[in-house]
């Protein structure tokens, strides 16, 4: 008789549990940040194919979200993040990164700019005591508001034409990474066009209550444009295609290292084009970024290769000769590209191997037939971003 | 037997060491030493264990206090046991097993408790039921509670470097052999210091000396949630919740782990005295001489040279070398002639007399009939630590009474029930429960411990108790009370401090216990000390008596013994 027989489960139900639950075959669940989430339904492959082919449904709501409001809101989320936000108008959102006074990457998410002074900031960890700290001197209210919306993420080349059919005025003109409000049934919607797996897609908020409505509507309109429901596992693959860094997988949060080294600047950590040092205002560790950049001190690149063969290379050493002398740097994600016929991999390499075409050796090791082998194949940087269909930010 | 003069060198009863008091650490030093001896390939080295009590172990005990029942006598809870020793000695083979809890919880009459897990996103859940701001702010505080970890783990399996030893003219050379190691010791320091980073540099430096009181304002605001996280850094500690030095103490009980899991804590399969039991075991399987019911009473120097111990009932007994595990109070002013001291250095005296190793906390050790329900906790609380305490005023106030020289009448408890775990203590259905008391003088201010006033104690923390668990002394069988006092008279720990002294940065690394005496070397060529009263301290750790035997064995091949 253990304390295990005695704990209550506690991972908490988001808005979408019973229809997710309804077409789970197996026990797909997993957790997200205390909530269950699904990491597949039944097939991977079909779930994978369905965000290419026809369009997927992923519940978002787990996401960790922090509205910032006051009079000082835009000059502290300015402050705040490494991109220019100065540049975003209201209803629009941005991709950025967050930074602590050495220039090392907290978090990268999504900030939409709801108002002048209005912003709800999407994360994937717990920063409400980073955020207060921060926002000492600026007159601002900070607030964890996760629970106060429920999300979809509909992703894939028919998701436009599902909106249209829901009834979404609008909906094609929406731009990449806008954000629109509207009411259909009597009900609140927030759509933004933006997602994690590199294609057309958009990411659909309801108050809680509605959340049913919009997963039967969805599911109801979807039908004929092959919608399906998609797990994390499925998830996965498109956003290593679409060329997305994962905190905790590909990077380590600032806060969550434990020695200093550990921790990337934006600029390691391969999105050093999130980094607005021509900002007019101070942003926080835009001094230590500025003198990375400047003195070329960044320790690697996190980029895209393309290596030989067809066996993924996770946690893989990447070398430059195919002896394997010269170590450059090890893979951080990784996955044979069903659509693609690609074999793909992020690695952090030196910058004098981070442009595209050029050829380095990998060292993968791999199970067949209840053996390990090893192979030691030619690889290739690549532009990150693997998958970049036109559609992705296409107005009609 | 050798004569007086310690002349029959070659006698057959000599040994090659003593050592004094089979505690945990002493078993350690006794085992390492044996088969340390072994892996040099030299001759095996012939080790006597001397233990006053009937059997070994110390403040790790189990004994069978009430008839069915199996009490942790003292110590209670298992995690800082270094792995290194578990394997080195090869205890599971030896019957130790330690399960890990993952539940700690503070009860609350009024209202909702706190309860923590060893799962990040539960403790999460339920801290927001308190605030969202604590509940975001965890993580951050539980990120910087392993860094620091990660900085001092690697600092308690070596000996504390000594920096007044770089000075090639030091007046007090106390390795006999070589200097190299200080330099090279404070240089690892150094280096993994540095790696930390400035920032952390600096918090290093603020944590080791700043109160657990400030570090938690820092992060959290639940006045409550406060107090309880508060708890690991009081424990066994004569100081309060603001007073400096208290947020080290805090890291003391988290820098342990179970299986790579750092900050778990477990029980041990059959009571805190299977550890003692376990590396017992593997002393004897090594060669090691275990005489109970052996009280040492001097320790035989000649020539400034140790020689042996004269024990209570008279009889000598001779050795190359004798090492310690009493605490320093009553190794350096019970068991060693002034005189002999004098003649080293009259300051040692001094040391000794000045050494801090206040007693603050009692234990009460109970059989009951079934499970208590605390207030406002689930049920499964129960199988963890239950905290029974309150805000940080609630722990000021304890210690307040403390000061002027009275027990807490609103203690803070540690309470544990390790039956709810473990099957092989009670009967079935029947639970042991550990309550260790904070805060307890060694002595009262009115008038000495008497039956009466250890009574008036007692009811005191049963009161208390009740409040929390209402219906729980309607379960009690029977119950064992310690004071400070008691347990210096029954176990030899001075005042009843539970650390061998106190956990403060004065008496730490290389002055741990006096300064000059860091490095597990006593003033006499031959003279050791192995106890929690040096370097890393206190707790079921292990780390000193190996640390310990590692220096004896290092003079043993140099030839200076």
């Amino acid at each position: 008789m253990t304390h295990v027989q005695h704990l209550k489960p506690f991972l908490k139900k988001t808005p979408f549990y019973e229809p997710m639950s309804a077409l789970m075959h197996g026990a797909g669940w997993i957790r997200w940040q205390g909530y269950y989430s699904p990491a597949f339904y039944d097939s991977v492959q079909s779930e994978y194919f369905a965000a290419r082919n026809g369009a997927t449904v992923y519940d978002v709501s787990p996401l960790i979200k922090y509205a910032i409001r006051g009079r000082d809101a835009a000059k502290f989320a300015n402050y705040l993040v490494t991109r220019d936000l100065g540049k975003i108008k209201p209803m629009n959102a941005a991709y950025t990164a967050w930074c602590d006074d050495d220039g090392r990457m907290i978090e990268e998410g999504t900030i939409f700019r709801l108002g002048e002074n209005e912003f709800l900031l999407n994360a994937a960890l717990h920063q409400l005591h980073w955020l207060h700290e921060s926002a000492y001197g600026f007159a601002v209210e900070i607030e964890e508001v996760s629970e106060q919306l429920a999300g979809l993420s509909l992703q894939g080349p028919t998701s436009r034409l599902i909106l249209e059919q829901l009834g979404v005025q609008g909906i094609g003109k929406l731009p990449h990474f806008g954000i629109l409000e509207t009411t259909i049934d009597g009900k609140w919607l927030r759509i933004d066009r933006a997602g994690f797996t590199g294609d057309l897609g958009y990411e659909i908020w309801v108050k809680p209550q509605d959340a049913l409505w919009l997963w039967e509507s969805l599911f109801r309109i979807g039908d004929p444009y092959k919608i399906s429901p998609m797990g994390g596992h499925a998830l996965e693959m498109t956003r290593i295609e679409a060329g997305f860094i994962l905190v905790d997988v590909d990077y380590i949060g600032a806060h969550h290292a434990l020695r200093p080294t550990q921790r990337v600047s934006p600029f390691e950590a391969g999105i050093g084009w999130a980094v607005a040092l021509k900002k007019d205002s101070y942003f926080v560790g835009k001094r230590a970024l500025q003198k990375e950049k400047a003195q070329g001190t960044s320790r690697f690149i996190l980029s895209g290769v393309e290596i030989e063969g067809r066996k993924p290379a996770p946690g893989a050493f990447l070398y430059a000769d195919q002896k394997g002398t010269k170590e450059l740097g090890l893979t951080t994600s990784a996955m044979w590209s069903p659509l693609l016929k690609k074999n793909l991999a992020f690695a952090q390499l030196p910058a004098a191997y981070a442009k595209p075409g050029t050829e380095m050796w990998i060292e993968i090791w791999y199970p067949k037939e209840k053996k390990i082998e090893r192979s030691m194949v030619r690889c290739w940087t690549r532009n990150r971003m693997f998958f970049d269909p036109p559609r992705k930010k296409e107005i009609v | 037997m050798g004569n007086a003069n310690g002349e029959n060198r070659t006698g057959g009863n000599r040994y090659d060491a003593i050592v004094i008091g089979g505690g945990h650490n002493g078993l350690t030093t006794a085992a390492y030493l044996a088969k340390g001896g072994e892996a040099q390939g030299k001759n095996k080295l012939k080790v006597l264990v001397l233990e006053r009590y009937h059997k070994v172990g110390g403040a790790a005990m189990s004994e069978e206090i009430y008839p069915g029942f199996t009490y942790s006598t003292c110590s209670y809870v298992c995690s800082l046991l270094r792995p290194e020793i578990i394997r080195f000695l090869d205890l599971p083979r030896h019957g130790l097993q330690v399960i890990p809890y993952e539940i700690n919880s503070s009860p609350n009459p009024e209202g909702e408790g706190i309860v923590t897990y060893s799962d990040h996103d539960r403790t999460r859940e339920s801290l927001r039921r308190h605030s969202i701001k604590d509940a975001e702010a965890y993580d951050h505080y539980a990120a910087e509670i392993s860094r620091q970890c990660r900085f001092i783990k690697p600092l308690l399996m070596v000996t504390p470097p000594d920096p007044t030893q770089i000075n090639p003219f030091a007046q007090n050379k106390i390795n006999p052999w070589g200097k190299r190691t200080d330099l090279e010791g404070l240089l690892k320091i150094a280096a993994e210091f540095g790696r930390m980073g400035e920032k952390q540099m600096y918090e290093i430096i603020r944590f080791w000396t700043m109160s657990i009181g400030d570090f938690l304002d820092e992060y959290f605001e639940t006045p409550r949630w406060k107090g309880f996280a508060a708890a690991s850094s009081i424990i066994g500690t004569a100081l309060g919740p603001y007073s400096p030095g208290t947020a080290y103490v805090l890291l003391h009980h988290y820098m342990g782990e179970v299986d790579g899991q750092i900050g778990a804590w477990g029980f041990a399969r059959g009571g805190m005295g299977a550890v003692s039991k376990a590396i017992a075991s593997a002393a004897t399987e090594a060669g090691v001489e275990i005489r109970t019911n052996a009280e040492v009473d001097k320790v035989i120097v000649r020539n400034g040279k140790c020689v042996g111990v004269a024990l209570r009932n008279g009889e000598e007994i001779y050795a190359r070398t004798v090492v310690s595990n009493a605490d320093p109070k009553r190794t350096y002013l019970k068991l060693i002639e002034k005189s002999d001291l004098d003649a080293i250095d009259p300051d040692i005296h001094a040391y000794a007399t000045n050494f801090k190793i206040r007693g603050s906390s009692g234990k009460l050790n109970i059989a009951l009939d079934g499970l208590p329900q605390f207030a406002g906790l689930p049920k499964e609380s129960a199988w963890g630590t239950v905290d029974i305490g309150g805000d940080f005023d609630y722990i000021e106030r304890a210690f307040d009474d403390y000061k002027y020289g009275s027990w807490s009448k609103r203690p803070f408890l540690d309470i544990v029930i390790p039956t709810t775990v473990d099957p092989t203590m009670t009967p079935p259905g029947k639970h042991f429960m550990s309550v260790f008391v904070q805060y307890v003088p060694y002595k009262l201010a009115e008038q000495p411990w008497s039956p009466e006033m250890k009574a008036a104690f007692e009811k005191d923390v049963l009161d208390t108790i009740e409040m929390n668990a209402p219906g729980f002394k309607k379960l009690i069988l029977h119950c064992q009370t310690r004071t400070p006092w008691d347990i210096e008279n029954e176990v030899g720990l001075t005042e009843g401090n539970i650390f061998q002294g106190e956990l403060t940065l004065d008496q730490m690394l290389f002055n741990r216990p006096f300064p000059g005496l860091g490095q597990y070397r006593g003033p006499f060529d031959g003279f050791y000390m192995c106890g929690s009263g040096t370097h890393p301290g206190g707790g079921v750790m292990g780390a000193p008596g190996a640390n310990a035997a590692r220096e004896m064995l290092k003079d043993f091949k140099h030839g200076v013994v």
